[in-house]
């Protein structure tokens, strides 16, 4: 009798897999192409790189060195970012926590124009034309988001649109005193 | 016969474009020996945006900055190993297609050994049951 059960039991609880992925893909709660950034609990790449607002002028991240920090890569070109642009704007206001955005692989004049336009969220946003300083984050697509301690070690990532939820999830959680709230 | 031949015509220049489908158009370094590990590295090293090719294969802007990437490591005089360490500091073992053997992917480099011992044990089962069957039984019993 099991010979004629077990077939449909194994085919049962495949589906029933495969419909509790799919239900997690498309409520959000799973992303298949996330790839898990090995810095987390790292220290954070260093860089200096010129200012899409004055490009004679650069910026070092080491002077961030005692606050929490967020570091968000981003591109005109990137239509994710458009969407997440709002959220960043208010999380960069509410939180107090500075942002540092990386322009990367980008036109500067266009991002200017862009972020003449939308506003800017960033204390400091630098431009990355070459993608170096991306590939040294282990950046694979924009935007990407992380969050930086006083000590200078990476606390979390994350891929995609930043929003409240997100922030408020992954974030929140982890932003200590040294935040200048 | 003829029919036979222009299959395999057909056959050797489909193997023999298999290579035609590289990005880079001219050769990254002028050395044998630095392009054939050039060459190497960025067939077995994963674009993170296409997550099903290789830098070597795809035209996605962050696989031509790790193809220059990998070019400049061996161009400065890095290890192979020295260049996969760079790269899976910043994206994990995730970017290699041939993945070292860890806690983590014991499974996954056991699992060809363990389907094949499974398949011999249950072939084993079943043919050792029906030789000790009468020659007449119906072997549909049998499975």
């Amino acid at each position: 009798m099991w010979r004629y059960f077990a077939p449909a039991a194994a085919f049962l609880a495949l589906g029933a897999l495969f419909a509790f992925a799919l239900m997690r893909i498309q409520n959000g709660t799973l992303d298949v192409r996330e790839i898990k950034s090995p810095l987390i609990g790292k220290p954070a790449p260093v860089f200096t790189l010129p200012l899409v607002t004055d490009p004679s002028q650069s910026f070092d991240s080491r002077s961030m060195a005692g606050k929490t920090y967020v570091v968000n890569v981003w591109g005109t070109w990137c239509p994710a970012c458009r969407e997440e642009h709002d959220s960043l704007l208010q999380l960069a206001r509410v939180t107090g926590v500075p942002f540092i955005g990386i322009d990367w692989k980008d036109d500067g004049q266009l991002a200017q124009q862009y972020l003449g336009q939308l506003g800017n969220p960033y204390q400091q946003v630098v431009a990355d034309a070459e993608g170096r300083v991306a590939i040294d984050w282990g950046v694979y697509g924009a935007p990407e988001t992380f969050l930086v301690s006083p000590a200078g070690i990476v606390l979390a990532k994350h891929a995609g649109a930043l929003t409240a939820a997100v922030w408020a999830e992954k974030f929140a959680p982890l932003v200590t005193s040294g935040g200048s709230r | 016969m003829i029919a036979t031949r222009r299959w395999m015509v057909l056959l050797t220049a489909l193997l023999l474009s298999a290579g035609a489908g590289a990005i880079d158009t001219e050769a990254a370094f002028a050395d044998a020996a630095r392009q054939a590990r050039y060459e190497h590295l960025t067939n077995e090293l994963r674009c993170l945006v296409c997550q099903n090719q290789t830098i070597a294969d795809s035209n996605a802007g962050l696989a031509g900055d790790l193809r220059r990437e990998v070019k400049e490591l061996i161009a400065a005089g890095k290890t192979d190993d020295e260049i996969r360490q760079f790269l899976t500091a910043r994206y994990g073992d995730f970017v290699l297609y041939n993945p070292p053997l860890t806690a983590r992917t014991l499974l996954l480099w056991a699992a060809p050994a363990l389907l094949v011992l499974v398949t011999v044990g249950a072939a084993a089962r079943v043919i050792v049951r029906r030789s000790k069957a009468p020659i007449d039984a119906d072997p549909e019993d049998m499975v």
